[in-house]
């Protein structure tokens, strides 16, 4: 008797061809925007944390500002000033390197080519910080960090861009208005967050940078490097506590600046793009919920003719079970195979379009079961409850049906 | 009524209400009749007279108000939902004006379908399907769909659809009501063939004479009860 209703499901389907496409596609539709939208969203959070952690879990990021929202967040806050990093160094114990970084966006013009790139103005430490190393040259001396003397250090993708992989060592480059002599190359890093290429990049002295391009004493943010990964939160906490001290905030009010471990930057980071995959997810719901009104629509309308179907099949002798079974199952192959198409649609989509965007691939099950079980069900039930109601009447009532 | 005829339906005292309160209506007022194996009924009657309750009641698509239904030994007006369905299954075929095929499926499949609740073999259901298309004269059409086929070729699948599973008793409620004359003359001509030469009990409601001349037997019904029944040498068996 399953065997039979399989048999007839599978030619009813068939003979419904347009019906059974448009069921289909209902399902198909939602169920693969919804995974889609929210696999890609998921993949973008993921993409923004994995970078984040590649930085190593003993970092703290110390900026301006309330809370960290992106880049810029310092609106209104006082910056750090040189005496703030001289006092991180001597009174927080167990640091293996303390980084201020003031950036600015410059063209930088060599012999004959130009480039726009990102300007950091720091001290050695920073190559400690953010596990730097030099391909090739050195590193800035004691006096050229006191002084602020107009060396630089280029980063992998900038020295291609200016000097096509010949020697750049003792060039001089020209950054806005000013010339300074290359001493170092670092070695290549790779992308980092959002594609930005953390690679092209020129660091210079801390005091360069503030005398020739920012023209203040203003540092925009801090970052340290414990020695111990276990000591993390204590140095948080010194940090935290030195820091309201120094810039004289009092009990009970909100600090204004943040000191973030990668975990926390991770999350502040990844904060946009959650809010962009609920909202993408919000709106791929909506497909889905659309789909599953026009597989109710489908149903709905074919009822009169299939309430004579029903009619039919029982005056020639089907019970009312036998008549159901098909119909249910007609009802649940349809949605389920809408629900499978759709999952691998999905599936086929997010995955060249997390290729495409350069965010990790992940498989999320939760999403894939629940657009798959909503859009099923629907199809389920309103195939299923007219045939039901109409399965109950007498034979000759069904045939009637108008 | 002769020996060794047996008795295949008896009614006693059928009525049918529909309706509750002020709305009722009674379309049969206690109807008394029998059917024997091998006959050809027609049942007229105005509209309204309750002729096609009647079949439908004799038919087990409906169920009887009040009253007795014998099919053979079996007290039909007791059965529930399911064994009438199995005794439609098993021993009924039907025809109707509106020859309710399914749409969208071959002529074939629509003559199988009844096996196909049989539990039948595939290649039994297509070969008893063949043969039954072969008998209403249906021969090159078999892959076509309703929506092709003309309104007599739709009322011949419909009649291999019911004569597939060799029944017992063929009910035909206005078989001919959607046809035109020469049509209407080739589908009586088949029922005739059937009842002679299959004998398969055949009862048909009709509201044309010219039709029920081919029957054996006429039952005239006149608000919802039996006006006349008579016997009379049916067209398709003078002929010959």
């Amino acid at each position: 008797m399953l065997w039979n209703s399989l048999l007839l499901a599978m030619r009813e389907i068939r003979r419904n061809l347009l019906r059974s496409f448009l069921t289909i596609l209902g399902i198909v539709i939602g169920v693969s925007a919804v995974i889609t939208m929210v696999t890609l969203g998921n993949g973008a959070t993921q993409a923004v944390k994995n970078q984040v952690s590649s930085l190593g879990s003993n970092l703290l990021q110390i900026r301006t500002g309330q809370r960290m929202m992106g880049p810029g967040g310092g609106g209104g806050a006082p910056a750090f000033k040189l005496d703030d990093i001289e006092a991180i160094r001597s009174s927080v114990s167990g640091l293996s390197g303390v980084a201020p970084q003031v950036n600015r966006t410059a063209t930088v013009v060599s012999m004959a080519n130009n480039w726009s790139t990102s300007v950091t103005g720091t001290t050695n430490d920073f190559f400690t910080v953010g596990n730097w190393k030099l391909a090739s040259g050195r590193s800035f001396s004691e006096q050229e960090e006191q002084t602020g003397t107009s060396v630089c250090i280029l980063g992998a993708s900038l020295y291609k861009q200016l000097y096509a992989n010949q020697d750049p060592l003792g060039e001089m480059l020209r950054v806005k208005n000013f010339s300074c002599e290359v001493i170092g190359v670092l070695e290549a890093k790779g992308q980092a967050a959002m594609g930005r290429d953390q690679d092209d990049t020129l660091v210079m002295p801390l005091r360069t940078v503030q005398r020739r391009l920012t023209g203040n004493q203003d540092i925009s943010s801090i970052q340290v490097s414990v020695e111990n990964e276990t000591e993390i939160t204590q140095a948080q906490t010194q940090i935290t506590d030195l820091l309201r001290e120094r810039r004289r905030i009092s009990e009970g009010m909100d600090d204004n600046f943040n000191v973030l471990d990668t975990r926390q930057l991770a999350d502040a980071l990844s904060g946009t793009t959650k809010v962009m995959t609920t909202l993408l997810g919000a709106v791929a719901s909506v497909s889905l919920l659309v789909g599953g009104i026009g597989i109710m629509n489908i149903m709905l309308v074919s009822v009169t003719e299939r309430t004579r179907e029903i009619g039919i099949r029982l005056a020639i002798g089907a019970l009312e079970r036998e008549v159901l079974l098909q119909f249910l199952t007609e009802a649940v192959m349809l949605s389920a195979l809408g629900g499978l198409i759709g999952i691998i649609l999905a599936t086929i989509a997010s995955y060249f379009l997390s290729g495409l965007m350069q965010v990790p691939y992940t498989f999320n099950a939760p999403i894939n079961l629940g657009s798959f079980f909503f859009s099923a069900g629907i199809g389920v039930l309103f195939g299923y409850m007219p045939a039901k109601r109409a399965a109950r009447l007498d034979p000759i009532q069904a045939l009637r049906h108008e | 009524m002769s020996e060794g005829i047996e008795k295949l339906i008896e009614l006693r005292g059928i009525t049918k209400t529909y309706g509750q309160g002020q709305a009722q209506f009674q379309a049969l007022k206690g109807i008394d009749l029998s059917i024997e194996a091998g006959d050809f009924v027609a049942v007229m009657g105005p509209s309204g007279s309750g002729k096609s309750t009647a079949m439908n009641i004799l038919g087990c698509l409906d169920v009887p108000t009040t009253g007795e239904y014998h099919f053979r030994d079996v007290q039909v007006e007791q059965l529930d939902r399911n064994q009438r369905a199995l005794l439609r299954r098993y021993y009924f075929g039907f025809v109707f004006q509106g020859f309710n095929l399914l749409a969208r499926t071959s002529a074939q499949e629509n003559v199988e379908l009844p096996l196909l609740y049989r539990g039948e073999s595939t290649k039994a259901r297509h070969l008893a399907a063949q043969a039954a298309l072969e008998k209403v004269g249906l021969t090159t059409w078999t892959g076509h769909t309703p929506a092709e086929l003309s309104g007599g070729q739709q009322q011949r699948v419909a009649i291999a659809r019911a004569i597939v599973t060799n029944p017992v008793l063929l009910l035909a409620d206005e078989p001919t009501g959607n046809l035109d004359s020469k049509r209407s003359h080739e589908i009586m001509e088949l029922l005739v063939s059937l009842n002679r030469d299959q004998g398969i009990t055949v009862l048909m409601v009709t509201h044309e004479p010219e039709m029920a001349a081919y029957a054996k037997r006429i039952v005239t019904f006149v608000d919802g009860k039996v006006a006349a029944d008579k016997r009379q040498a049916g067209l398709g068996y003078v002929m010959e």
